[in-house]
């Protein structure tokens, strides 16, 4: 993605950054407000550019800035259900529901979020793939644990340790994955400026997954006009039913 | 790059993957007389289609691989109308019941181990049945010994029942109850299962109601066609899962799949036919039988919650 123009807007955008700031404070822009889905879509990257602004009690401070972005799709409810033997057969025996879980979630940093803060910070500071879990779900952490598994195995959840990269010690580039299989709706997105393993500051932004053309058109039409839609599918069945027997016709 | 954003499943797949595959399924679907639902709708599911989408799609691209084979055995007078249109009403209500079904099982959580049990229960006794037959049948015929041919006054007793109904075109004269019954039982599995229906109802014309096998395919196909059309309507009106795209490039791979199959279908002799589809017939028994037995690669699965957290499911 053409991250250039999102850079340079933001670096014209720092001249009048001005106001009352008091420690360090942090500035985000995205590549793009949000991705087109279209037959050719096979996933995509977004690119977020960072500038972390510092005022005259900051910057005499030389601490070692830490990034973690983190991007969550469209929230849904969900079951993970565990298969026990019973007799010669496995089955679904037990299960938990979690509400509101983000359908895709991209975690991405400077180095390893271990590094950055302890385990205790992070889910305090709702840092990490855990987070996608919201705390009162989780009742036994097998399932959760399961449920994070099964979503980095599918490529909708990804942790991406060094994908933050810092151009200046001051302003810093990210690339957030949007996966093949991203639903249609709003992300979060988040950024977390940690030094030290403490939060100085955090800012959010969002970008929608829209499908466009063609396949807008085609999920609209479904779910719009479902009698003419399937009368329109049927018709197409039964022309190349009967396209196939006139090609046929040998004898 | 031959892949291609499907608008209603949400995902990218490969063009010549589901062409290809289809075509397959296509073949055997011509040559058996069968919707071929049983074979490409687990293949769907197991690309990462939303097995909504899946059942719903197929359904449509079932329809028209029916329509290409119903036509081919319409000119050689192989089809029974009257005993379709028996079988057609009876499945229609089995039908419904079958959805009502499935949803409630969806409900449970045990959804999978149904489809599985029954898929290797059905699949299993019928391919065992058909399997010994055929090959009594292809021994007998080489031995060179006339297989003893059931006459009047051989029939089984579900024949008599009231409601008797005469089928010239397959010479039968036999009450319409039991054929309404295994039609319903058919009805209500093949929407349960996402299926058609169809490699139920030919062993059970051949062997239940001995209606003569080059009649059964053509019959079966009539019942297919128009029992899949109601599904693609209420699949599209109801839960809007029907993919135009994933149905074209189905119907693609099908249509012509399944006419090169009904041409092979004119040189099988009864007995292999009925031989190779109890292979097949098996072989998917066995495919479903491992998957509930053997140990699965991880224990813990994932799936939409189908309750609102509201609890205001239904």
């Amino acid at each position: 993605m053409s991250g250039i123009p999102a850079l340079l807007a933001l670096l014209a955008g720092i001249s009048i950054f001005t106001g009352p700031v008091r420690a360090e404070s942090l500035i985000i822009s995205l590549s793009s407000p949000h991705v087109a889905i279209t037959s050719t879509y096979i996933g995509t990257d977004l690119v977020i550019f960072g500038v972390i602004g510092r005022d005259q009690a900051s910057a005499t401070r030389s601490e070692h800035y830490d990034i973690v972005v983190s991007a969550r799709g469209p929230r849904r409810h969900m079951v993970v259900r565990e298969k026990a033997s019973f007799g010669p057969f496995w089955v679904n025996q037990h299960d938990q529901k979690f509400t509101f879980v983000p359908v895709t979630m991209a975690v991405a940093s400077n180095r390893p979020l271990d590094e950055i803060t302890s385990p205790d910070m992070q889910s305090r500071y709702q840092l990490g793939l855990n987070s996608a879990i919201i705390t009162k779900d989780r009742r036994d952490d097998h399932f959760a644990q399961a449920l994070i598994r099964i979503k980095e195995r599918d490529k909708l959840y990804d942790y991406l340790p060094h994908h933050v990269e810092f151009i200046t010690p001051n302003v810093f580039k990210a690339v957030i994955p949007v996966p093949a299989r991203a639903p249609i709706g709003l992300y979060d997105v988040e950024v977390a400026l940690l030094s030290d393993s403490v939060r100085l500051a955090s800012q959010s932004t969002h970008f929608e997954v829209i499908k466009i053309g063609f396949e807008q058109d085609v999920a609209e039409a479904a779910r719009l006009h479902g009698w003419l839609y399937g009368f329109a599918a049927l018709l197409m069945a039964g022309l190349f039913g009967w396209l196939a027997t006139i090609i046929f016709r040998r004898d | 790059m031959m892949e291609f954003y499907l608008p209603i499943a949400e995902l990218p797949v490969n063009i010549w993957l589901i062409v290809g595959m289809s075509a397959v399924v296509g073949f055997i679907s011509g040559l058996f007389g069968v919707g071929g639902g049983f074979l490409i709708t687990p293949l769907l599911i197991f690309l990462g289609i939303p097995p909504a989408v899946a059942v719903a799609s197929v359904s449509t691209q079932i329809a028209a691989s029916s329509l290409t084979a119903l036509i081919a055995y319409w000119k050689r007078r192989a089809l029974d109308i009257k005993l379709g249109m028996v079988l057609l009403s009876g499945s229609s209500i089995g039908t419904v019941g079958g959805v009502i079904t499935f949803n409630a099982l969806r409900r449970v959580g045990q959804l999978d181990l149904t489809i599985g049990v029954s898929y290797v229960l059905l699949l299993g006794s019928i391919g065992i049945l058909m399997l010994y037959e055929s090959l009594k049948a292809v021994r007998a015929g080489r031995s060179g010994i006339a297989l003893k041919r059931s006459r009047i006054g051989n029939h089984p007793w579900y024949f008599g029942l009231p409601l008797r109904m005469r089928f010239p075109a397959s010479g039968l004269y036999i009450s319409a109850i039991p054929l309404l019954v295994m039609s319903l039982i058919i009805g209500f599995f093949g929407a349960l299962l996402g299926i058609g229906g169809g490699f139920m109802i030919v062993p059970a014309l051949i062997y239940l109601f001995r209606v003569p096998t080059m009649m059964v395919v053509g019959t079966s196909m009539f019942q297919i066609l128009f029992s899949m059309s109601g599904a693609t309507m209420l699949h599209a009106t109801t839960n809007h899962s029907v993919d135009f795209v994933l149905a074209l490039f189905l119907i693609v791979g099908g249509v012509f799949g399944a006419q090169f199959g009904a041409r092979a279908g004119r040189h099988l002799k009864g007995e292999q036919f009925r031989l190779l589809l109890a292979l097949i017939v098996l072989a998917v028994a066995f495919r479903f039988l491992g998957d509930l037995i053997l140990k699965p690669e991880d224990v813990f699965s994932l799936s939409a919650s189908v309750h609102t957290i509201a609890g205001a499911g239904q």
